[in-house]
């Protein structure tokens, strides 16, 4: 090797590093849901306050369907302010923020809804046909559902400001 | 408080750390030995420091002091003690915690050993070892903060992960790291060889049994792994080619051929640049593994975290890489070979083949782990790689080396001449033969293992062999067989350690070419007293039991072996429900056996216990892997002992 070629060496390494740096750009747990792009099925729920919810009756309005569970810490924990925030900047302008609990004790799940001082509403999936059909692996999972009601992006872990933000506003224009 | 006694114990440490890194380098620049010898005490604070911070987690996990994040998201209040402890490595803030802490001791034993007798390189090691703990210890503050405080304290945690709450998973880490850690230190000689221009022999003589041990612990972390995942996760198997075991195959591949190729350079002057080399990408390949596990990149079994670490390891890894490449280069006029090869039939060039096939394997594990993200990047297409493509690629490479490491030890240095080479090997190649000729006739069908088994074999002889003629040549000066072998073992330890690490990397061969070919498995539902036959067992299911523990649930199957071997055994394989876990995790039942392991898993089951599905297998000669484990320690042991024959 002529000496000035030597230091070409190092340079053998990049590609094998600008691979691994492409890594982030994906992810592989994020397998692409059948559901997106489809009708959100449909379900009737009630309330833990006794209210019916019902999400053939929120057509023309952007839901933002969230799974989740009081024994689901941290993630839960740190997304309920998230939802409770974001409900409350864009309820007027017709964003619904639908709490499902799934797999859980009654009073665990009111005891989480009264410490996040939550105002949206939040039902009890019994039986977890709700999440059977949006084929909710773990929790929390989240979908936003368009006004045409099709679900128009899964969003699994914690949603932070940001998501909810980045995600609501295009489904509004 | 224990979050804010912890982060400043960390951000001092940090900054003893990166002081001392700086002020070894300038030390040994400049010839300041008191700038060395500050650096030192910066070393000896920082292992202080981080065992400071191990202790206050313990502290944290055993008081449920739920206002460590890290320790609600990993522990509740139904934890078991025991798991209490081993929970600070049981996620990934405290296993770079845990890290830390090894590389810690390591550098306090390299200062205590290496002060004097390595005086121009151990500066620069220092130098090294203390930026590679300062990069975990920026980790642990930074990217993903252990003491990390949450607020509102929970009333509980979420719980450790409960496949994690075994005792195989105490060990299981601490083997890996103390092995990935430990490749820092022939790492670090290394760069100090590179950096100082003393690429002679020296580095490498000083690291040889640093390189063992970590050789050591990172084959104990495979096993003790592969004994997890077998009586775990209850899917019958040891090794399944998931990204994060081949994470920490790859740096045991590249370990296992620069153990070797040290061994020329020793011996003949040659191979200087590639055991530089191999040393370097042994050490990237444990950041790699690192980044792997952690970065969430690629995905896995192993469902880690992701986030910052990931950007944090790639980086550091690329500092690595680069840096150790631009020294390479820099030094590159110095690193020609003195010796020379004489002929492609000597013990030269069974090792050099043997470091290539190692390396070949290290490169096709690689690729198959990064396949799907090539696949990805170029194609846009999401695929996996599987076990058939590791196996296929692998097998022809590992059977080549059983052979090589038959051959390797007993032919000639330089030239081997024919007379050395019927010396050793005629009877060694006949038992084989025999071997291949009598497994065909007992009716043994698969390819596979009749020459897996007939290579073992072979080189089992060699061992044999030579130990016959050495212990025969001692006899002859009058010592007593048992006394002659024993000293022979002492005296040439070295040699004859590695002889055994042989030894026990054939009775794991062994065990992994039975179990692939000879074990059974089925899957069966019994209604209560109804049996199962499998493989020369019958199983009768006798019911099922509910009980609480305290931190699941749990139902309990009762099966009971009758008739023939085994007869009167109970095995209880269990499902157990986490509150905090999604779907039950399964207990696996089992009964070990040298030759037949009997293994129960419970899958679906009626409520009343009337009935229950049941995956029963016989898994054959899989214990030989775990013998195989003792015998490497044995192995080992006798390797790092101080050689007897200058004494002698």
């Amino acid at each position: 090797m002529r000496r000035g070629w030597r230091w070409l060496l190092p340079l053998t390494a990049v590609p094998v590093l600008a691979l691994l740096a492409y890594g982030f750009r994906v992810d592989p747990r994020e397998i692409p849901s059948p559901l997106v792009g489809r009708p959100a099925a449909a379900f009737a729920l009630t309330s833990f306050d006794g209210a019916a919810v019902d999400l053939a009756a929120l057509r023309g309005k952007v839901v933002v369907l969230n799974f989740w569970a009081s024994w689901c810490r941290p993630a839960c924990y740190e997304e309920a302010p998230t939802l409770e925030r974001g409900w409350r900047a864009y309820r007027d302008r017709g964003v619904v923020v639908l709490g499902v609990d799934i797999q859980d004790h009654d009073d665990a799940a009111r005891t989480f809804i009264r410490d996040f001082r939550l105002s949206f509403a939040n039902a009890p999936d019994r039986g977890g046909k709700v999440s059977v059909d949006y084929g909710v692996y773990g929790v929390p999972e989240t979908f936003f559902i368009d006004r045409d009601g099709r679900i128009r992006v899964k969003h699994v872990g914690v949603v932070t400001d940001e998501i909810f933000r980045a995600t609501v506003e295009p489904l509004l224009r | 408080m224990i979050p804010e006694l912890g982060t400043g114990a960390l951000l001092v440490a940090l900054t003893l750390a990166l002081y001392g890194a700086v002020a070894a380098a300038v030390g040994a620049r400049r010839g300041k030995a008191a700038l060395v010898e500050s650096a030192q005490h910066a070393a000896l604070g920082v292992f202080v420091l981080v065992t400071a911070c191990i202790l206050l987690l313990v502290y944290a996990f055993l008081t449920f002091d739920f206002s460590v994040r890290y320790v609600a998201t990993n522990t509740n209040l139904g934890t078991p003690f025991y798991y209490r402890i081993t929970a600070v490595w049981g996620a990934l803030e405290g296993s770079i915690v845990l890290w830390s802490w090894m590389l810690g001791l390591y550098t306090l034993i390299v200062v205590l050993r290496h002060r004097t007798s390595a005086r121009e390189l151990y500066p620069w090691v220092l130098t090294v070892m203390l930026s590679v703990i300062s990069f975990f210890l920026l980790v642990m503050t930074v990217a993903a903060p252990v003491f990390a405080r949450l607020s509102p304290v929970p009333g509980d945690g979420r719980g450790l992960n409960p496949l994690l709450e075994d005792s195989g998973m105490i060990t299981h880490p601490v083997a890996l790291y103390l092995g990935f850690t430990g490749f820092t230190v022939p790492f670090a000689f290394a760069v100090a060889a590179l950096v100082t221009g003393r690429i002679g022999d020296f580095w490498i003589t000083t690291t040889r049994r640093w390189t063992i041990l970590a050789w050591y612990f990172l084959s104990l972390g495979l096993l003790i792994g592969g004994w997890w995942s077998y009586h775990v996760l209850g899917w019958g198997g040891y090794w399944a080619w998931d990204p994060v075991e081949n994470a920490a195959f790859m740096p045991w591949l590249t370990g296992t051929a620069f153990l070797h190729s040290v061994m020329i350079q020793e011996r003949r002057r040659m191979l200087r640049l590639w055991n530089l080399a191999l040393v370097i990408l042994t050490f990237s390949l444990t950041l790699f593994g690192t980044f792997l596990t952690r970065s969430g990149v690629i995905a896995s079994v192993h469902a880690f975290t992701q986030g910052a670490i990931g950007v944090f390891f790639l980086s550091f890894l690329a500092l690595v890489v680069l840096t150790a490449l631009a020294l390479i280069a820099w030094r590159w006029d110095d690193l020609g070979a003195q010796g020379a090869l004489d002929s492609i039939v000597s013990r030269e060039s069974a090792f050099l083949l043997n470091n290539v096939l190692l390396v070949a394997a290290a490169f096709t594990v690689f690729f198959g782990t990064v396949f799907p993200l090539l696949s990805e990047a170029a194609r846009g297409v999401k695929v996996s790689v599987g076990a058939p493509f590791f196996n296929q690629v692998n097998v022809p490479l590992f059977l080549s080396l059983i052979f090589l490491m038959g051959v390797g030890p007993l032919i000639a240095w330089r030239r081997a001449s024919l007379d050395n080479l019927k010396r050793n090997f005629v009877w060694p190649v006949a038992a084989g033969a025999v071997a291949a000729l009598t497994l065909r006739v007992v009716g043994v069908r698969p390819v596979l293992a009749v020459t897996a088994l007939a290579l073992t074999v072979f080189v089992a002889a060699t061992i044999t062999v030579d130990l016959l003629r050495a212990t025969r040549a001692r006899r002859a000066v009058g010592e007593r067989a048992l006394t002659a072998l024993g000293g022979l073992l002492l005296r040439h330890n070295r040699r004859y350690g590695g002889f055994v690490v042989h030894l026990a990397v054939l009775v794991v061969a062994v065990g992994v070419t039975g179990s692939q070919a000879w074990s059974v498995h089925t899957e069966t539902t019994l209604q209560r007293g109804e049996q199962a036959e499998l493989g020369g067992y019958r199983v009768r299911f006798d019911g099922l039991r509910e009980s609480q523990e305290s931190n699941h649930g749990k139902v309990t199957g009762t099966f009971t072996i009758v008739g023939g071997r085994g007869a009167g055994q109970v095995l209880e394989p269990a499902k157990k429900f986490y509150p905090q876990e999604q779907s039950p995790i399964a207990y696996v039942d089992y009964r070990l056996g040298f030759v037949d392991d009997i293994y129960l898993v419970l899958g679906d089951f009626a409520r009343d216990g009337s009935s229950a599905t049941v995956k029963f297998q016989v898994n054959r000669m899989v214990s030989w892997i775990w013998i195989g484990g003792l015998i490497l320690t044995l192995g080992t042991i006798l390797a790092v002992l101080p050689e007897r024959r200058k004494a002698a």
